[in-house]
């Protein structure tokens, strides 16, 4: 099989799984919107500074609940033995990280579109800069979630408590992504601040770690 | 090496009271901070050796990935144990120092930031050491130093301009340094090399030595359940 078809194949595999029982979506779904309303009890914004915090926590939200989706990524191919099957098999293993990261993503930006709109109602959010540009950081700030949040995920899989190892992780290696997402929401939502520098880092983040990534999987997904 | 430990041992204590005495005493008082500059010989060097270890971290990771041997791996992991130690003492005697100078404990400044970053990003891979239950962690630890390097450009850079948007308080230093200073500075950093090397051999020796056990052990249960 081709390089691409391993990729659509892995991929309508886990998107038809996450359809039939919305596992990751829903928890997904429901742990951002208690850190919404956590959120809205702790700080109690006011519609001028909520437009200076809300990029920070509209992604703290995501980053929190994307571990959901990420650390189910393995789980299902580890009980099933499917990892043994794939290491045996003579696919490379890249097209099914990448399969596994795109998978993440969509997942991650399906529960980002679903969120967002209760998001500006609970903060009265109004962007002052540009609107759309928000879409590209979101498609580059998931990315950049989701490459480095599949990969750890893969690494985190073969440790005692798991599910804490796959954020001690990915957490400090994201804080330049962070760090980009944030601002570049910041400065569309406020109008003010240089966006472009933002969106060059979250650029060069994702081309620096998605060439890791798929460099050193293989290498990953061969160690027992 | 065995028998090179009480010569390194006693060199490293020779030198670092020598540094200690040049430090306290001998080097010239700083005219605005006081005596208080002095921690600046503590935490310069410590500063330094920890840059240089984890800098070897990254290149002993990547000989390990092309070479796969134990001994590469050993130099990684013990690079970063000490490395974090002395990390450590920067991140401690950082906000001694700048509390009676700038008023404040912490400022989320360029060189204090990365720092920080550099000591999670490393305590995050000692973790992971600690935690996993592959047989091949090294294989996986390298990997996570790898990425741990790729990361600190990325980071100096979203810190550096982050930064620079926002007002930030006085740096000591910039100027230009006493070469008095400048001496006892280098005397204190060759003490702490000669220490960081001390304590990495000894640590090394000492993972040598476990890993022997280990695999006898591991032989040994293995020739008992064949009985």
């Amino acid at each position: 099989m081709s390089f691409l078809a391993i990729t659509r194949a892995t991929l309508g595999k886990d998107i038809r799984l996450e359809w039939r029982s919305k596992d990751a979506i829903n928890a997904m779904l429901f742990f951002s919107l208690l850190v919404v309303v956590i959120f809205s009890f702790a700080f109690d914004p006011t519609a001028e500074d909520s437009r200076r915090i809300a990029g920070g926590l509209v992604w703290v939200a995501f980053l929190f609940a994307a571990i959901v989706a990420l650390n189910q990524t393995w789980a299902r191919e580890v009980r099933n033995q499917v990892l043994d099957a794939y290491r045996v098999s003579p696919a490379p293993a890249n097209p099914l990280f990448l399969a596994k990261a795109i998978g993440n993503f969509l997942f991650v930006s399906v529960l980002e579109a679903l969120m967002t709109p209760l998001f500006i109602a609970f903060y009265k959010l109004r962007a002052l800069g540009p609107g759309w540009e928000l879409l590209p950081i979101a498609v580059l700030g998931t990315w950049a979630l989701v490459v480095n949040g599949t990969f750890f995920a893969a690494i985190s899989l073969r440790t005692r408590s798991r599910e804490i190892m796959l954020p001690a992780l990915l957490f400090p290696l994201s804080i330049p992504a962070l760090l980009g997402m944030v601002n570049a929401t910041t400065a569309v939502l406020t109008g003010e601040g240089v966006l472009r520098f933002w969106i060059a880092l979250l650029v060069a983040y994702d081309v620096v770690f998605t060439t890791a990534c798929l460099l050193l999987f293989r290498t990953v997904l061969e160690a027992e | 090496m065995k028998r090179g430990f009480p010569i390194l041992a006693m060199v490293t204590g020779l030198l670092l009271s020598l540094a200690l005495y040049e430090a306290l005493i001998a080097a010239p008082t700083e005219k605005t901070m006081g005596d208080v500059q002095r921690i600046f010989y503590y935490h310069v060097p410590s500063a330094w050796t920890a840059f240089l270890l984890f800098l070897i971290n990254f290149v002993a990771s990547v000989v390990y990935l092309i070479r796969r041997d134990s001994k590469s791996d050993i130099v990684a992991l013990v690079s970063a144990e000490v490395g974090v130690v002395f990390c450590t003492v920067v991140l401690i005697t950082g906000p001694i120092w700048a509390r009676p100078v700038w008023g404040i404990w912490w400022t989320w400044d360029l060189r204090l930031t990365l720092t920080l970053v550099l000591w999670l990003i490393y305590v995050s891979y000692l973790i992971l050491r600690r935690f996993s239950t592959s047989s091949q962690t090294p294989l996986l630890a390298a990997v996570l130093a790898i990425f741990g390097a790729l990361d600190v450009p990325l980071v100096y850079f979203s810190i550096w301009f982050f930064r620079t948007q926002h007002p930030s308080p006085v740096i000591g230093g910039g100027g230009s340094l006493d070469p008095r200073m400048a001496h006892v500075l280098l005397l204190n950093w060759v003490a702490f090399l000669s220490l960081a090397w001390l304590v990495c051999s000894t640590r090394y020796r000492l993972e040598v030595a476990q890993r022997e056990v280990d695999e006898a052990e591991a032989v040994e249960s293995l020739l008992e359940g064949s009985r």
